[in-house]
């Protein structure tokens, strides 16, 4: 036992004095919140140009006020000009497009026969904004043709927002649903890019003393199979380490970014929601936007979502790392590995992909409930699931389940390390693999 | 009990492939013991077994009369052929590292440790990575590594490898005193010349069969042909040659001696003793030189492994 735990420490150690280790432990959360950071600077400066419209209405039906003027986007009546004048004026100027509409009998004709010029394709959003501007103001016109006063049609227009509750009585609500999609996709990603960054590194650790030919020494101190437990274990221990240090790197970031730019968080935040959805947000004002954001990320399982985050990095990285081991230990060299590396980062490439695909539309949906109970997949879809509460009976099964694969799992990994480490020479094929389980001694 | 080791009825076998088929071996107590054989012939995988590496199939090993057992790793000191130390390690985490592997503490470890240095005078060498080192100091470092925890048994695998010829001495030196202390040696190697300097026994194992063992003079004088390499000066060197090859056996030889000499290698026939030679050869003029030709452990190695090979 206290042989395990010396190379348990100096696995450690080796990993955790790695120059490689303390970069990214310290450099790669600050290059993430940087990259947001530009990502956020980046659209910013993209929106900020402001771009100069111009409309020629020859229906007279549209008022300036119509056409209110935004941050970006500045609109300009041409109507006196006409149309041929305006087109060439705005092809030559320093003008964003043109917005024809036409004198038309109906106002139907007139919805179909309104146009844009412009120099470059518009985007999305621009379009759609003026087809709703346009859109309102016809049905505005054909509701007063009917005779129905608009005004009694506002006063009539309400805002329903249904409160949702699980049963422990615990509120949700949409913005929670986004945090929790959000929280669980990290969780899950993070988990996946864990398991293969340290189960390579035991994989690398391991062809290292087979290539140093120092395994011979060592294996007749210990037995291979405490020196493959070491190995994983003490790889994990750094990892955890890492993970950690990211969680409070991630606090004190968050902390502070939020006491500095509270206000842009939420800005960014009613920027994303749904053009039908900003009456509704718009009731709240931006202070208290930012305190529902923070009582909602409260109201998430943090601890659960915390706890089960190390148990499944440590049991899908037990399991994983023990084939990577196997495999390290079969090969000669790094550059032999890739064609076993395939059926080992399947699994895990597909637990991503199936959690990012199911969990979103239906976090209890049959195959996001099947995949969170594959050993193989499990670490990975069950972490996106549990922040949408996932009921205790399922958590003991998928957990049981990945404690009894794994160790039925480093146990014939060990089986394979064990006759590996000795071997030289010519790189395995499966069916050595297959030879070297039945070796006896 | 006079054998610190007993190897009894060994085999192993990796699949269709027999790597030793029962082998059984006697290393005494205090004993350089010389184990050699050709490549591939099965030391590797016997030294191994020894090490509890791996198991053998059947057989039964004796360390000190007792089954070896995982206890008795803290008994063995093991040099492999293929030397290796962590190459990004330092010098001293590492020995101390490989030291408590075998048992030892750490406080224990520290002050051996500061023994060898001293006395190879590599203490500088303490905070330095292995990749800093010259292959030489490396081997250093890991005989070191083998003997630090004073094992009973040490298993030398070519420990000369690597070694220029005044540090090889210096190795060499280390391992007689080892055994002078009381260590029993087990030295596999393919220098003939180390074999006859350091060892008291040795079993020649060839295509997993033990083809021979014994202390190194029996085998000397079982291997023997009653051949003497002569010089003698003489007028009548034709005359004398004929008498001789009445009597003798005679080969020409082509050694030198300072004196423009015959030179023979004369072999005993049946009925002969070293005696009527040199009394015919006293008889006939000056005698320079009389000399047994004694087999070295190299020629011994390969008319036994020659011969072993012609048997199948």
């Amino acid at each position: 036992m206290s042989k395990l735990k010396l190379i348990i420490q100096r696995e450690f150690i080796a990993k955790v004095r790695n120059k490689s280790f303390i970069v990214m432990t310290f450099l790669s959360p600050l290059i993430m919140v940087g990259m947001g950071a530009l990502i956020y600077f980046l659209t910013q400066k993209n929106e900020e140009k402001v771009k100069k419209i111009v409309y020629v209405d020859d229906s007279g039906m549209f008022l300036k006020e119509d056409f209110k003027d935004t941050k970006t986007t500045h609109y300009l009546d041409y109507t006196a000009l006409g149309i041929a004048e305006t087109k060439k004026r705005v092809e030559a100027g320093n003008y964003y497009g043109v917005l024809l509409i036409p004198q038309q009998d109906s106002l139907e004709l007139l919805a179909k026969s309104i146009e844009f010029y412009s120099k470059d394709s518009p985007g999305m959003s621009l379009m759609n904004s003026l087809e709703s501007k346009i859109e309102s103001k016809i049905r505005n016109e054909k509701l007063n043709k009917f005779g129905i006063d608009i005004k009694k049609i506002k006063a009539s227009r309400i805002h329903t927002d249904i409160k949702m509750f699980n049963f422990s009585g615990e509120e949700s609500s949409k913005l929670i649903n986004g945090l929790k999609i959000g929280v669980g996709l990290i969780a899950g990603y993070l988990l996946m890019m864990f398991v293969i960054i340290y189960g390579t590194s035991v994989m690398r650790s391991v062809i290292e003393e087979k290539t140093s030919r120092i395994i011979e020494i060592i294996v007749s101190s210990v037995k291979p199979f405490q020196l493959m437990l070491g190995k994983i274990l003490g790889n994990a221990s750094a990892g955890l380490l890492q993970f950690f240090i990211w969680g409070i790197i991630l606090f004190v970031i968050t902390t502070v970014a939020s006491s500095m730019f509270g206000v842009d968080i939420v800005e960014m935040q009613t920027a994303r929601v749904p053009v039908d959805q900003i009456d509704a947000v718009k009731q709240v004002t931006a202070g208290d936007k930012g305190a529902v954001v923070i009582q909602e990320i409260l109201k998430l399982p943090i601890l659960k979502i915390f706890v089960l985050f190390i148990f499944y990095f440590l049991g899908g990285f037990m399991l994983y790392s023990s084939l990577f081991a196997a495999i390290g230990a079969a090969v000669d060299n790094e550059t032999d590995t890739q064609q076993f590396m395939l059926p080992i980062m399947l699994p895990l490439i597909l637990g991503v992909y199936v959690g990012f695909a199911t969990v979103i539309n239906d976090p209890h949906g049959s195959i996001a409930v099947l995949f969170s109970h594959i050993p193989f997949t499990s670490p990975i879809v069950m972490l996106m699931r549990v922040p949408f509460g996932v009921s205790w009976y399922e958590l003991v099964i998928s957990m049981a389940l990945l404690l009894v694969t794994f160790v039925l799992m480093v146990w014939l990994a060990a089986k394979i390390y064990r006759v590996g480490i000795l071997m030289y020479g010519k790189k395995p094929t499966y069916k050595d693999l297959y030879t070297w389980l039945k070796y006896k001694g | 009990m006079n054998n610190l080791l007993e190897v009894n009825n060994v085999v192993k076998k990796y699949r269709d492939f027999t790597a030793l088929n029962n082998v059984s071996l006697h290393i005494p107590k205090g004993s350089v013991f010389g184990l050699l054989g050709p490549n591939g012939a099965g030391k590797t995988s016997l030294i191994r077994i020894i090490n509890q590496i791996t198991m053998p199939d059947s057989g039964s090993i004796l360390l000190d009369g007792e089954a070896l057992a995982p206890k008795h790793i803290a008994h063995i000191g093991y040099l492999p052929e293929e030397r290796g130390l962590y190459k990004s390690m330092k010098v001293g985490e590492q020995v101390l590292y490989l030291a408590q592997l075998k048992g030892l503490s750490k406080s224990e470890a520290r002050k051996r440790l500061k023994y060898w240095f001293e006395k190879f005078d590599i203490s500088e060498w303490w905070g330095k990575k292995i990749e800093e080192l010259s292959k030489g100091m490396a081997q250093k470092v890991q005989f070191i590594v083998t003997v630090l925890h004073q094992p009973k048994l040490l298993i030398f695998d070519e420990p000369f490898s690597g070694f220029d010829p005044i540090n090889a001495q210096l190795i060499a030196k280390e391992i007689l005193q080892l055994r002078d202390e009381g260590a029993t040696i087990i030295f596999s190697t393919h220098r003939m010349e180390s074999v006859e300097e350091m060892c008291d026994e040795i079993a020649l194992i060839d295509r997993s069969n033990k083809i021979l063992d014994g202390k190194l003079d029996d085998i000397k004088r079982n291997f023997r042909t009653h051949t003497f390499q002569v010089g003698l000066d003489t007028a009548n060197a034709k005359e004398v040659k004929q008498k001789l090859k009445e009597n003798f056996e005679v080969f020409p030889s082509n050694f030198k001696l300072l004196s423009d000499s015959l030179t023979l290698n004369v072999k005993l026939t049946e009925g002969n003793s070293a005696n009527d030679l040199l009394s015919f050869l006293t008889s006939r003029g000056e005698v320079q030189h009389f000399v047994e030709l004694i087999p070295s452990a190299n020629e011994i190695f390969i008319q036994a492994v020659n011969k072993n090979s012609q048997k199948k």
